[in-house]
C-alpha cells in the first residue's frame, strides 16, 4: 500500500500544473457547496433560535388580512380590541405596540428612524422577547418613566449618528426630548437596531394617537393550546366587527404558524443554495473526469512499462486509484478550506453592513461528506481509464 | 546445466487488420538454453520483435505453445504472468521506456515494488545496481536529466532488479550513438558472461552479432538460418 502511495506522489509531483488543473476543478465545486450551504445552514439555525427565544405561547395580531399588508389600507385595532381580547379565556397577557417613523435627532444631527410605544407594565417582556430585544447598558423603561427611552445598538456604537449615545443623554423624536435609560443588544438588522423605543402612553402624545394599535401580541396561560386560543380569539373579533369568515381585516398568528411560514421560506432558499451548489460539483466532477482520462490514457505506455516489469492490473490499478483519489481528495480539502473561507468572508461583509443573521454554520459531516465525495469523484475518474488501459495487453499498452 | 529455458513451439501470430490477416510468426520454432546468448537478426517486419515480445509474456500467441523455465505461459492468468514476467525477464527497450515521473532509483526498484520487496532492500539493491554500472552519480536524476546512454544503462538496472535469468533487449543500441551504444554492448556482454544471464538480443545491425554465441536468422516469421559463433 506504501509503496502505491509513493508512486503515486510522485506521479501527481511530476505533472505539477496538470493536478493543478484537475484539483481546481473539484475543488470549486465543494467550495460553493461549503460556503452556500454552511450559510443556509446558518441562516435557519440563527432564525430558530429566535423562534426558540420567542416560545411557542405567543400569539400575534395585526391589522389587515395579512402579514404583507401591515394594516395600509386602513384597517386598525385599537385599545377597545387590546380590551376585548384581554377578556378571551386562555389570554393571560396583552401587549400592544404603536410605531411610526420619526425624525430622530442627536447633537444636532438628524436622522430618520423608527419609534416603538411598549407598554411599560409586565406585558413589555412579551414585545420584548418576540422581537428579541435585549437590554445590553442601563436598565429597561419602567411604568413610571414618561419622556425616557432605550434605544437600539447603532445608536450607541456610532453607527447612526456621529456621536455615540450614552445612557443619559437625551435625544429628540420630532422635538420631544427622551432621557435615554437603556441601550439593547444589537439584533442583526440595520432598520431594528436604529429604533428607539418609549412608553406607549409617551408614542400616543408623540403621534397624537390615543387610541389606535399597530400590533398586539398575546400570551396564552399555561395549559391553553395556543392555536385554540388563536382561533377563540379570531372567532370572536370577527363577531365582534360583523364580519363572515374569510373576510377578516385583522390576521392572527401563533409563533408555532410564524416558525413554519418562516421555515418553508427558509427550506426554499436551502434548496436554491443546494442546487447551485450541486450544479458547480457536478461540473466540477465531470472537469476532473474529463483530465483524468485523458491523463491517464496519454500514460498507457507507462501502463504497458510498468506491466512489463511485472506489475499486475491490480497493482496498476491501485495506483491510479490512489493517485486519482488523493487528487480528488486534495482538491476537496483545498475547496473546503476556501469555502470556510468564502462563508467567512460573507458573514463578517453582512456582520458590517449589519446583517447579523447571516451567521455561519459548519457541520462536520458536511465537510467529511465533501471530502469523500470528492475522494469517490476523484477515484472513480482516474479507474475507469486505468482499467481500460490495464487490460489492455503489454505489448498494446508499449506501443500505445 | 545447458537445459533448455526458453522454447517456442510452432508459434503463429497472426494480426488483423480489417478483414486481411498479417502472419507476423508463422511456426516460429526456438529453444534457448540457459545461459546462453542468441542474437536474433533480421529486417525490419521479419517478426524478430513480435517474438521476443512473445518470449517475455509482454504478447500471447495465436497459435503455438511458449515454456519459460518449463512452465506453459499460455496457461497463465493475467496476474500469474505477470508475476513470472516480473521475476525471470528483465526487458531492455530501444525507446528506454523508463518512468518520467521517478528518478533513476525509483524506476530501477520499480519492478521489485511488484515482487512485495521491502523499501529497504529496494533501494538498497537499486543503489548497488546503478553504481555497478557506473552511475552512482545519477541516483536522483530524472530520466529527462540524462542522457541516452545513461537512460539505457538505468534500464538494463531496471532490467537486473529482480534477478532474472532471462534478459531480453530489443534494438538496445537503436537510439544511441556508437561510443554508447558500444557500452551498452560491453554490459549485455558481462551480464552474459560473468553472471552467466541468458541474453536474448533482437537486432537488424550485423555489427553486433559477433557478441553472441549463437544467430537466428529470421524472414518473414520464421528463422532461415541458424549460425554459431
Amino acid at each position: 500500500m506504501n509503496q502505491y502511495v509513493r508512486l503515486s506522489w510522485e506521479s501527481i509531483k511530476h505533472r505539477k500544473v496538470r493536478s493543478w488543473l484537475t484539483m481546481l476543478g473539484i475543488f470549486v465545486g465543494i467550495a460553493s457547496i461549503v460556503a452556500l450551504i454552511s450559510l443556509g445552514q446558518g441562516m435557519s439555525n440563527v432564525v430558530n433560535e429566535q423562534f426558540e427565544m420567542m416560545g411557542v405561547d405567543k400569539i400575534m395580531i395585526m391589522p389587515g388580512q395579512n402579514l404583507q399588508s401591515m394594516g395600509l389600507a386602513g384597517e386598525v385595532l385599537s385599545e377597545d380590541d387590546v380590551e376585548f381580547i384581554e377578556k378571551i379565556k386562555g389570554v393571560k397577557l396583552v401587549a400592544p405596540m404603536l410605531y411610526k417613523t420619526v425624525r430622530l435627532k442627536y447633537k444636532d444631527q438628524m436622522e430618520f428612524g423608527f419609534v416603538i410605544g411598549l407598554p411599560t407594565d409586565e406585558s413589555m417582556d412579551i414585545i420584548m422577547s418576540m422581537g428579541n430585544f435585549n437590554i445590553e447598558n442601563g436598565r429597561k423603561l419602567e411604568k413610571k418613566d414618561k419622556n425616557k427611552a432605550m434605544v437600539g445598538c447603532r445608536h450607541t456604537n456610532g453607527d447612526l449618528f456621529d456621536k455615540k449615545v450614552r445612557i443619559g443623554d437625551k435625544i429628540y423624536a420630532e422635538d420631544q426630548g427622551y432621557t435615554v435609560v437603556g441601550s439593547m443588544e444589537c439584533i442583526g438588522s440595520k432598520p431594528d437596531d436604529g429604533q428607539i423605543y418609549i412608553p406607549l402612553d409617551s408614542a400616543r402624545d408623540l403621534l397624537n394617537e390615543q387610541t389606535k394599535i399597530d400590533a398586539m401580541y398575546v400570551q396564552v396561560k399555561d395549559g391553553f393550546n395556543p392555536s385554540e386560543v388563536a382561533e377563540t380569539i379570531k372567532k370572536k373579533m370577527r363577531k365582534d366587527r360583523d364580519l363572515e369568515k374569510g373576510e377578516e381585516n385583522f390576521n392572527i398568528q401563533t409563533s408555532e404558524q410564524l416558525m413554519e411560514s418562516f421555515g418553508v421560506i427558509l427550506g426554499v432558499v436551502q434548496a436554491v443554495l443546494i442546487g447551485i451548489a450541486a450544479i458547480s460539483l457536478l461540473v466540477g466532477g465531470i472537469g476532473i473526469m474529463n483530465i483524468m482520462y485523458t491523463s491517464v490514457l496519454e500514460r498507457t505506455k507507462e501502463i504497458g512499462v510498468m506491466k512489463a516489469v511485472g506489475a499486475r492490473n491490480k497493482d496498476i490499478m491501485m495506483i491510479f486509484l490512489i493517485e486519482s483519489g488523493m487528487m480528488g481528495l486534495g482538491g476537496g480539502a483545498i475547496g473546503v478550506v476556501i469555502g470556510i473561507a468564502i462563508g467567512k468572508f460573507i458573514e463578517s461583509i453582512a456582520a458590517k453592513t449589519g446583517y447579523v443573521f447571516l451567521k455561519i454554520t459548519f457541520d462536520p459531516g458536511l465537510i467529511i461528506g465533501a471530502l469523500a465525495f470528492s475522494f469517490v469523484v476523484g477515484a472513480l475518474s482516474g479507474l475507469l481509464p486505468a482499467r481500460r488501459a490495464a487490460k489492455l495487453k503489454p505489448v498494446d499498452a508499449l506501443r500505445y | 546445466m545447458n537445459k533448455n529455458i526458453i522454447r517456442l513451439d510452432s508459434v503463429w501470430k497472426i494480426y488483423k487488420m480489417d478483414e486481411v490477416e498479417v502472419p507476423a510468426l508463422r511456426g516460429l520454432d526456438l529453444t534457448v538454453k540457459k545461459g546462453e546468448f542468441l542474437a536474433v537478426l533480421g529486417p525490419s517486419g521479419s517478426g524478430k520483435s513480435t517474438a521476443l515480445n512473445m518470449i517475455g509474456s509482454l504478447d500471447t500467441p495465436t497459435k503455438g505453445k511458449i515454456y519459460l523455465d518449463g512452465i506453459n505461459i499460455s496457461t497463465l492468468n493475467e496476474s500469474d504472468l505477470a508475476q513470472l514476467r516480473g521475476r525471470k525477464v528483465g526487458f531492455i527497450f530501444q525507446v528506454f521506456n523508463l518512468i518520467p515521473s521517478l528518478d533513476a532509483v525509483g524506476n530501477v526498484a520499480l519492478p521489485m515494488v511488484f515482487q512485495g520487496v521491502s523499501r529497504e532492500s529496494r533501494i538498497k539493491r537499486a543503489k548497488n545496481l546503478l553504481i555497478k554500472l557506473g552511475l552512482g552519480h545519477r541516483l536522483t536524476h530524472k530520466p529527462s536529466q540524462l542522457s541516452g546512454g545513461e537512460r539505457q544503462r538505468v534500464a538494463i538496472a531496471r532490467s537486473l532488479a529482480n534477478d532474472p535469468e532471462v534478459i531480453l533487449a530489443d534494438e538496445p543500441t537503436g537510439n544511441l550513438d556508437s561510443k554508447s551504444g558500444l557500452e551498452v554492448m560491453e554490459i549485455l556482454k558481462n551480464l552474459h558472461k560473468k553472471e552467466n544471464k541468458t541474453v536474448i538480443l533482437v537486432t537488424h545491425d550485423q555489427k553486433l552479432v559477433r557478441y553472441s554465441q549463437r544467430i537466428c536468422y529470421l524472414m518473414d516469421g520464421k528463422i532461415i538460418k541458424t549460425r554459431r559463433m
